[in-house]
C-alpha cells in the first residue's frame, strides 16, 4: 500500500506516493535525492538528521514521510541564499566547528532554531540545546565558538 | 599563469579548504553514492554469543517479493578467512621480547559456529533496502546454543568453554618485554612497592558516520570498483584481493570518499565489505549496504579492554626504581586485522614513559571470548600503557606521601635529542618532559589550586586535580622495524605532485582524511614549498585508481609521513623544474634557485622564469634540455627512520558531589608538544576532539557484556553514554615545540595525544577529590555518579 504525499523542500514542491512506514530522512535522501541530511543512529540520539519542518528542528529520522504531509521543510542544503552562507555556516567554517563533517549538518538546523529562541545564547544554553546532537571529533569546544560566533554576526545585522 | 606569492602559510591557522562541501550538505559520503540497479544487502546476524548453527533455511527469504538472492557462507566457495594482518609468530628475534599467536580462521560468512552476538551468517540482497531487511527476518536458524564467554579474565578460567579449536584455554598469544631478572631485583630492593589492579574498560569508537560500502561489478571489463568507509583504501585492496577473494588487485578500485571519522574503527576489512563485493560479482549488480547504529555497536571493532595488575617500586625520596606489569587483554571472538600489536608492540613499549625507570618487565596475554573483535581504537595501546602508568605513578606517590607533581618532576627523562633508549625496546626522537610539565604548572597555577581545594574542603567540597604526562609513539612506522615486529605491511607513505601545463597542481597522498584536514595542511605545504597560491592546488586522497599505493592515515602518521613524502615530490618538482629553468636562462641548473614561485639565476634576480612557464616548457618542450624528459610529474615514497614521540602535560580540576557522586570538570587544560604545527587550529581541534573521547572513557562510556547471555547491553546510543556538550567544558590548550629530528618537516603527530592523556588526569583527579574519604585508587571506569557514590559509601563503611 502506498500513500501520497506532498511537500515543500527549500522552496521545491514535491509529491510522491509512499510507503507508510518510510522514513522522512529516507524520502528526503533517496526519494528526493538531498543527501546533506545523514543517519548517524537508529535511535534519535545523534542528531545529524535534523531538519526544519515548519520552522521546527525535528529529527528526520523520527517521522514517517506521510507525518510530513503538507509541511513545509527546510534541510541544509536550503540554508546558503544565492550562494552566501548563513552566519551559522560560516562560523563552524570560521571558527573551526567541524572536522569530519558528518554531524555539521545536524548542528547547523539545530543551531538555526537555537538562535531564533535564544538570539543572545550563554555558553550553557548552547551546551545544553546541543543536548540531541553529538559530534565525535570536536569535543564541542569549536561548536559552541561557531555558534557563539553566529549569534554575534546576526544580532549585528539586526 | 602561476602568480607568485611571498606569504608563509606553515604554522598559520588558515580556514579548512573541505569545509565549504561539509557545511552545505554537499560532503560526499559513501551513502551518498547513488548508483544505477543497485542491490541492498541486509545481514542476518546471530543473537546468540555462542551457538552452533545445525541448519539454515532461507526458502521463504528468497521467495520474498524484491529478493534478488540470498547467500550463507556455503555458498561463498573459494573465499579464504579475512586475514590477520599482524603475526607475532614472525618476531622471535627481538631483544627481551617472548611471543606466540593462534590465528584463527575468521570467515566473511560463518558456517558452523557464530561466535559473538552479530557474527554475520547470511546475506539477503534485494531490489529495495527494506525488501532486504523483510526478507533477512524470514531466513531460519536452528541453533543450537552453546555456553559463552564475555569477560577478559573469565576467558582463561578453568572450565571456560572453548571459542577456538586452534586456540586451547582461548590464549591467543602470551607476549613479554623488558627485563624480568632485573625487574625481580628491583622489586626486592625496593623501599616501597605499590600493586594496583588497574581496568581500562572496552569501548566503542562510535564514528558519527555508520561502515557503509557500495560494490560495483562491471561484467563487461571485470572490474570492481568499492566504496567504502575506509581509513585506508589501498590496505583494504590489498587484504580483499590478495587473501580473502583472490582477484587481481589491478581490477579492484577502492574508494574512500568522504569519511565520516574513524578513529581506527574504518582501518580494517571487515566482513560486510568483502561479502559485498564478492555478491556483486556474482550478481553483476552494485550492491551496497550501510550499517544501522546498532549494527555498527555490534561489528565494528571495539578498543581498549584490559585487566592489568601493575607494580611499581621506590625509594623513599620518590625515584622510580621497578614498574611490573601484567595485563590481559581481550581480543574478542576474532582476530581483527591489526588486533595483536595493540596490546603489544603499541603497549609495552610505551611503558617507560616520560621517566628514568631502573627496570620495567611487562607481560601480557590476550585471549579469545565471545565479544566483538577489539583492535584499534584512537592511541590504540598506548592510551592503556599512559593510563596504567600514570596511575600507578600517582599511587606511589601517595604511598610515600610525596606530592603528585612533585614525584613527576623528579623522575623525567632530562632534555634530549637524537635518542633516548627506553627499557622496553623503542628509542626516543626528542624531548624536554619537564619544560611541558612546568608550563602546564603556570598555566594553572598549582599552589593556588592546592589553597582552594584545602579551603573547599573545610566547606564539605570535593575538589580534585590530576595529572598526567604521556607520551606516544606516532608517525608509524619504519617498515623495516614493524616487519620485525610481525607486521604483514610496510607502513611508509606516498604522494606523487602533478604540474599540470598552466602551472596548477593536483597532489595525490596515499594518506587518507576523515576529518584531519588534509585538503587544507597538505595544501599548506606544498604552497609554501612552491611558493604559490594554495588556490592552484588541489589534494586528492582515498581512491586507489588516482593515488599511488599508499597506507592510509592512524597513529597519527598522516602529516609527518604523508607530509614527507609530499615534501619529498615537491622538492624533486623543483629540482627538475631547476633543469628546465637553467635551459630556458642560459645557466647552470646550480646557479638556479628557486624563490617565490619563481626560478633565477642566484644573484641576479631579473634572470627567472616563473613557475608557471616552467611548467609549460615541460609540457610543450620545444625549446628543452635533450637529456631530460617531458612532463612535471613525481612521486616519492618515505619510510620513516623511527617512530616520533609526542609528549605533554595535561591537568584536570574536578568537583565531585558528595551526596551523588557526579563528577563535573571544572578546568581542564592541555599542553601539548607535538614538534612542529602545520595549521595550529587544526592541531587544537583535534586535541580537543581527543580529550572529549578521553574524558568519555574516564567518566561515562563503556561497552558492557551480560555475562550470562553475552548481549552487548550497550549497544545503542540510548545505552551508551557518548560524551555531549552539556557535558564538557572549554578546554584550555597550549604547546612547547620540540621538532622531531626523524623527519625534515619537525612535525611528530598530534591525532591522539587528547585520548592518551585525558583518561588518567580525570581518573586522577577524581581520586584526588575522594583522597578526604581515604580513597587512594579506582579499579574499574567509568566514572559514573553511580560508581563514585558507592567508591565514597565504602571508604566511609571501612
Amino acid at each position: 500500500m502506498k500513500l501520497p504525499v506532498k511537500m515543500t523542500i527549500n522552496g521545491q514542491a514535491y509529491s510522491h506516493e509512499v510507503e507508510p512506514r518510510l522514513l522522512l530522512v529516507h524520502y528526503i535522501r533517496e526519494t528526493i535525492g538531498l543527501t546533506g541530511t545523514h543517519v548517524g543512529c537508529d535511535t534519535s540520539q545523534c542528531g545529524a538528521c535534523t531538519i526544519l519542518m515548519n520552522g521546527q528542528a525535528v529529527k528526520a529520522c523520527t517521522l514517517f514521510a506521510v507525518q510530513a504531509d503538507g509541511a513545509n521543510i527546510m534541510t541544509i542544503e536550503g540554508l546558503a541564499k544565492n550562494g552566501e552562507l548563513h552566519p551559522i555556516q560560516q562560523g563552524f567554517w570560521e571558527k573551526h566547528g567541524l572536522q569530519c563533517g558528518f554531524c555539521t549538518p545536524g548542528m547547523i538546523m539545530t543551531a538555526y532554531q537555537m538562535l531564533e529562541r535564544y538570539p543572545h545564547p550563554s555558553e550553557d544554553q548552547i551546551r545544553h540545546q546541543l543536548e540531541g546532537n553529538l559530534c565525535r571529533c570536536t569535543g564541542y569546544h569549536n561548536i559552541v565558538k561557531a555558534i557563539q560566533w553566529a549569534a554575534e554576526q546576526m544580532a549585528a545585522k539586526k | 599563469m602561476a602568480t607568485v606569492t611571498a606569504e608563509r602559510l606553515l604554522g598559520k591557522s588558515i580556514k579548512r579548504r573541505e569545509d565549504p562541501r561539509f557545511i552545505t550538505g554537499k560532503g560526499t559520503y559513501v551513502d551518498d553514492v547513488k548508483l544505477p540497479g543497485a542491490t541492498y544487502a541486509a545481514f542476518v546476524r546471530s543473537p546468540h554469543a555462542h551457538a552452533r548453527i545445525r541448519s539454515l533455511d532461507a526458502s521463504a527469504a528468497r521467495s520474498h517479493p524484491g529478493v534478488v538472492a540470498v547467500f550463507t557462507g556455503q555458498d561463498m566457495v573459494g573465499v579464504n578467512s579475512l586475514p590477520c594482518g599482524w603475526d607475532l609468530r614472525r618476531a622471535k628475534n627481538v631483544p627481551g621480547v617472548v611471543q606466540d599467536l593462534a590465528i584463527v580462521p575468521h570467515m566473511p560468512l560463518t558456517s558452523d559456529v557464530a561466535r559473538h552476538v552479530g557474527d554475520p551468517v547470511a546475506v539477503v540482497i534485494a531490489e529495495t533496502q527494506a525488501a532486504a531487511v523483510d526478507a533477512a527476518e524470514k531466513v531460519k536458524v536452528d541453533w543450537e546454543v552453546l555456553k559463552a564467554v564475555t569477560a577478559t579474565e573469565g576467558a582463561t578460567a578453568p572450565g571456560a568453554v572453548r571459542i577456538h579449536a586452534d586456540a586451547p584455554d582461548n590464549v591467543a598469544f602470551k607476549w613479554e618485554i623488558g627485563d624480568r631478572a632485573a625487574t625481580d631485583a628491583a622489586f626486592k630492593s625496593a623501599a616501597v612497592t605499590v600493586k594496583k589492579r588497574i581496568v581500562n574498560q572496552r569501548l566503542v569508537a562510535n564514528a558519527m558516520e555508520p561502515r557503509a560500502c557500495a560494490a560495483r561489478y562491471d561484467d563487461a571489463t571485470g572490474d570492481l570498483t568499492l566504496w567504502v568507509t575506509s581509513q585506508n583504501p589501498h590496505v583494504h585492496r590489498l587484504l580483499m584481493c590478495a587473501f580473502v577473494l583472490g582477484i587481481p588487485e589491478h581490477k579492484v578500485r577502492v574508494i574512500a570518499p568522504d569519511v565520516g571519522g574513524g578513529f581506527g574503527s574504518k582501518i580494517f576489512l571487515y566482513n560486510e565489505e568483502v561479502v559485498c563485493s564478492w555478491a556483486s560479482r556474482q550478481l553483476k549488480r552494485p550492491v551496497r549496504w550501510t550499517a544501522t547504529r546498532r549494527e555498527a555497536y555490534l561489528t565494528d571493532a571495539h578498543g581498549r579492554d584490559h585487566v592489568t595488575d601493575a607494580e611499581i617500586a621506590l625509594t623513599r625520596d620518590g625515584k622510580i626504581t621497578g614498574l611490573r606489569v601484567k595485563t590481559q587483554a581481550n581480543l574478542g571472538a576474532y582476530l581483527s586485522t591489526f588486533a595483536p600489536a595493540v596490546p603489544t608492540f603499541l603497549y609495552g613499549t610505551l611503558l617507560n614513559g616520560v621517566y628514568t625507570i631502573g627496570a620495567i618487565h611487562c607481560e601480557v596475554t590476550g585471549v579469545f571470548s565471545n565479544t566483538t573483535a577489539v583492535d584499534a581504537y584512537r592511541g590504540a595501546g598506548r592510551p592503556e600503557a599512559c593510563y596504567v602508568l600514570e596511575r600507578i605513578v600517582e599511587a606511589g606517590a601517595r604511598a610515600i606521601g610525596m606530592d603528585v607533581a612533585e614525584l613527576r618532576r623528579k623522575n623525567f627523562i632530562p632534555k634530549f635529542s637524537g635518542a633516548y633508549q627506553t627499557l622496553v625496546a623503542v628509542s626516543y626522537d626528542s624531548g624536554d618532559y619537564a619544560a611541558t610539565f612546568d608550563k602546564m604548572m603556570q598555566l594553572l597555577d598549582y599552589k593556588k589550586f592546592r589553597a582552594e581545594q584545602e579551603a573547599a574542603r573545610k566547606q564539605g567540597r570535593l575538589l580534585g586535580i590530576g595529572f598526567s604526562a604521556y607520551i606516544e609513539a606516532c608517525s608509524i612506522a619504519p617498515s623495516k622495524l614493524v616487519g620485525a615486529l610481525g607486521a604483514g605491511a610496510g607502513l611508509y607513505e606516498s604522494a606523487k605532485v602533478r604540474v599540470h601545463p598552466t602551472g596548477m597542481v593536483t597532489v595525490f597522498t596515499g594518506s587518507h582524511s576523515h576529518g584531519q584536514g588534509h585538503e587544507t595542511t597538505f595544501s599548506q605545504l606544498a604552497a609554501d614549498e612552491l611558493g604559490i597560491p594554495i588556490e592552484q592546488i588541489e589534494i586528492v586522497h582515498g581512491d586507489t585508481g588516482q593515488i599511488p599505493f599508499g597506507m592510509g592515515t592512524y597513529g597519527s602518521r598522516s602529516g609527518s609521513v604523508g607530509g614527507t613524502a609530499l615534501l619529498m615530490s615537491l622538492r624533486k618538482i623543483k629540482e627538475k623544474g631547476k633543469r628546465i629553468a637553467a635551459h630556458l636562462l642560459e645557466a647552470s641548473a646550480n646557479d638556479i634557485e628557486y624563490v617565490n614561485g619563481q626560478f633565477q639565476v642566484r644573484g641576479a634576480p631579473g634572470k627567472a622564469v616563473p613557475f608557471g612557464t616552467v611548467s609549460l616548457t615541460a609540457y610543450i618542450p620545444h625549446n628543452y634540455p635533450a637529456d631530460l624528459e617531458p612532463g612535471l610529474e613525481e612521486t616519492s615514497f618515505y619510510d620513516p627512520s623511527n617512530f616520533c614521540f609526542p609528549f605533554g602535560a595535561h591537568a584536570c580540576v574536578v568537583e565531585v558531589d558528595r551526596d551523588t557522586g557526579k563528577v563535573t570538570i571544572l578546568r581542564y587544560l592541555a599542553v601539548d608538544d607535538v614538534g612542529n604545527v602545520i595549521n595550529p587550529m587544526i592541531v587544537d581541534g583535534m586535541v580537543h576532539g581527543g580529550i572529549a573521547q578521553g574524558v568519555g572513557q574516564a567518566l561515562w562510556e563503556g561497552a558492557v557484556y551480560d555475562e550470562t547471555s553475552g548481549q552487548l547491553l550497550s549497544g545503542s546510543m540510548m545505552d551508551y553514554a557518548l560524551p555531549k556538550a552539556d557535558m564538557l567544558p572549554m578546554y584550555e590548550t597550549d604547546r612547547t615545540v620540540t621538532p622531531t629530528p626523524v623527519n625534515p618537516l619537525g612535525l611528530k603527530g598530534a591525532g591522539e595525544t587528547g585520548t592518551i592523556a585525558s583518561t588518567p588526569a580525570v581518573v586522577n583527579a577524581v581520586v584526588d577529590a575522594l583522597a578526604p574519604f581515604g580513597v587512594d585508587h579506582i579499579e574499574v571506569m567509568p566514572l559514573t555518579a553511580e560508581r563514585v557514590w558507592k567508591t565514597i559509601q565504602a571508604a566511609k563503611a571501612r
